[in-house]
């Protein structure tokens, strides 16, 4: 049921890329999908797919898992290479009435498709790789500068993690209510808009007080433990750069100057 | 017979990294007129189970059969198993939405598509036998103490007249007094109104006390299902599975262990007091 939808998609699993400083992660994304930007000649492809192939590997997340995520973007995907396959000018190949399908065409579209494709899975595989709140807490440490210019960076964080938190918390609930409300003959499926939407009043009335319980009691537990904003905490597993977090720096850094120096000098 | 499950196997997110099993080949046969008390510690798979009763969730594979028709057959109705098979979820108050009691009790008859003068006595009838009074029909669920809130809510499925009642933990949260209103009460559904009742709990004491059958789930399986009695006779296994039997059987066996020779089958205060006294007279 509702419970099966996954949020956050994090697989678990050990691997090297689970256990990378989530910062790198972070930094090492960002740098990718710049690099997905850049890339124009056929040996930058090439180059992007072993990376990627690699990374999936090490990752030990299965192949499986992995296209699964591609389904959310395939209507986004199909437009744009059908766009990009009709409607580029260029050296007709094929015909059909007013439809050209051109010889330019046919790369751009491929390209265009391969560098969506690889942009998702690249960003999913830092989903897949990193929990929630690993990623909140690198968030957090990379914008840490922004605190300069009065943004209450760990305000920001702190209530991104609780929100992510509660994703779960709610499915369930929400699933829960759901199901006790069935067990007294209440139906969801069948009946106008205006009747469906009346029978989502026994379901969110109930979410709702939940909701606001849950918050209540998380603020009161979070005061009990002497919760006072990010001033002066500590944290009980600092981020820590560790070796190989090191090294994948180098790595992408190395993957990055690659690329552009395909584009310099191709 | 009202309930009979076979075979019964029940995996969550199957095929992915959090697949667990949470029933493994479950075999139950629940009569008309039982009160059955379904124990098992957290996690060994009562709840889900529960939840197989009235078809909220599906089997992965087996099948459960209400007066001798299968429910998974095609066509079946669900909605009128879901009226006969009353479901009382734990913590049933956190599923209250009505303005008033009054409307929120009549919530489960009026989805019956029955008459309005139907739903109305339904509606009265239920509150009447959960102690609400009329005065606090017309007010809000929200505004109620805990007990109250939850005896509501129980209100809620009764005021469909179910011919089975399953009650998930129905006393989790409530305090010695409170506890003992929801039990006795239930109780007396089962003798007056002959309801067959399943009593989900991890009390022993509070099934003990009412069931005439116990059902004992470990790991998605079913480990004892017999009369109170001899179910607590093997109180050194229901331990190693985490439960216990009752205070009472504790005392009966440490009696006999000192020497006294008395029958240490007794399951509650009141047979053990009788099964103490009339040891006393033998002996005097």
């Amino acid at each position: 049921m509702i419970r099966d939808i996954t949020i956050g998609q994090y697989y678990p699993a050990k691997s090297i890329l689970h256990s990378l400083d989530p910062r790198v992660k972070l930094v090492g994304t960002f740098l990718y999908i710049i690099s997905l930007f850049i890339v124009k000649h056929y040996t930058a492809y090439v180059l992007v797919t072993i990376f990627l192939l690699s990374a999936i590997t090490l990752s030990k997340v299965p192949l499986k898992f992995i296209v699964k995520g591609l389904k959310q973007i395939l209507i986004l995907l199909i437009f744009t290479v059908g766009f990009n396959l009709f409607l580029t000018k260029g050296d007709p190949v094929v015909e059909f009435g007013f439809l050209t399908i051109t010889d330019q065409g046919i790369i751009t579209a491929l390209k265009m498709g391969f560098r969506l494709i690889f942009l998702i899975i690249g960003s999913s595989l830092m989903t897949y790789t990193t929990t929630p709140n690993q990623l909140t807490d690198g968030l957090e440490n990379l914008l840490a500068p922004l605190n300069k210019i009065k943004i209450p960076v760990h305000e920001i964080a702190m209530m991104m993690s609780i929100a992510l938190r509660f994703i779960p918390i709610l499915v369930e609930e929400t699933d829960k209510i759901m199901k006790a409300q069935m067990a007294r003959g209440a139906d969801f499926e069948s009946g106008n808009i205006i009747q469906r939407a009346k029978s989502l009043i026994p379901i969110l009335v109930p979410l709702f007080v939940s909701a606001f319980r849950r918050a209540n009691d998380l603020a009161m537990a979070m005061e009990a433990r002497c919760y006072r904003g990010g001033k002066g905490r500590t944290k009980m597993k600092p981020l820590k750069y560790d070796k190989r977090d090191m090294i994948t720096y180098f790595v992408m850094i190395t993957f990055f100057i690659l690329i552009i120096s395909t584009r310099i000098l191709f | 017979m009202a309930i009979k499950i076979e075979n019964l196997n029940y995996v969550y997110s199957p095929k992915t990294a959090y697949e667990k099993v949470a029933l493994d080949k479950v075999n139950i046969e629940i009569n008309d007129g039982d009160f059955i008390g379904l124990i098992g510690h957290t996690g060994s798979g009562k709840s889900t189970l529960v939840q197989h009763l009235n078809g909220l969730l599906k089997a992965t594979s087996g099948a459960i059969y209400y007066n001798g028709q299968n429910i998974y057959s095609e066509g079946y109705n669900f909605k009128e198993l879901r009226s006969k098979v009353g479901l009382v979820f734990q913590y049933p108050e956190h599923q209250l939405f009505g303005t008033t009691i009054f409307e929120d009790v009549a919530f489960g008859p009026s989805n019956q598509g029955l008459s309005k003068a139907e739903i109305d006595e339904r509606t009265r009838k239920a509150l009447d036998m959960v102690g609400i009074s009329e005065d606090l029909y017309e007010s809000s669920p929200f505004e109620i103490s805990g007990g109250q809130k939850r005896r509501v809510a129980i209100a809620g499925v009764l005021a469909m007249e179910p011919e089975v009642l399953v009650l998930d933990e129905p006393t989790a949260g409530l305090d010695p007094k409170g506890r003992d209103e929801i039990l006795e009460q239930i109780s007396k559904l089962h003798l007056e109104n002959n309801m067959t009742i399943v009593l989900v709990s991890h009390s022993m004491e509070d099934v003990a006390k009412y069931a005439n059958r116990i059902i004992v789930m470990n790991n998605g399986q079913v480990k004892f299902n017999d009369e109170p009695k001899a179910v607590f006779s093997h109180y050194k296994e229901l331990e190693e599975i985490g439960l216990a039997a009752p205070a009472v059987t504790y005392i009966m066996d440490g009696l006999k262990n000192i020497g006294f020779d008395i029958d240490v089958s007794a399951t509650t205060i009141e047979e053990a007091k009788k099964e103490i006294l009339s040891y006393i007279s033998r002996v005097q």
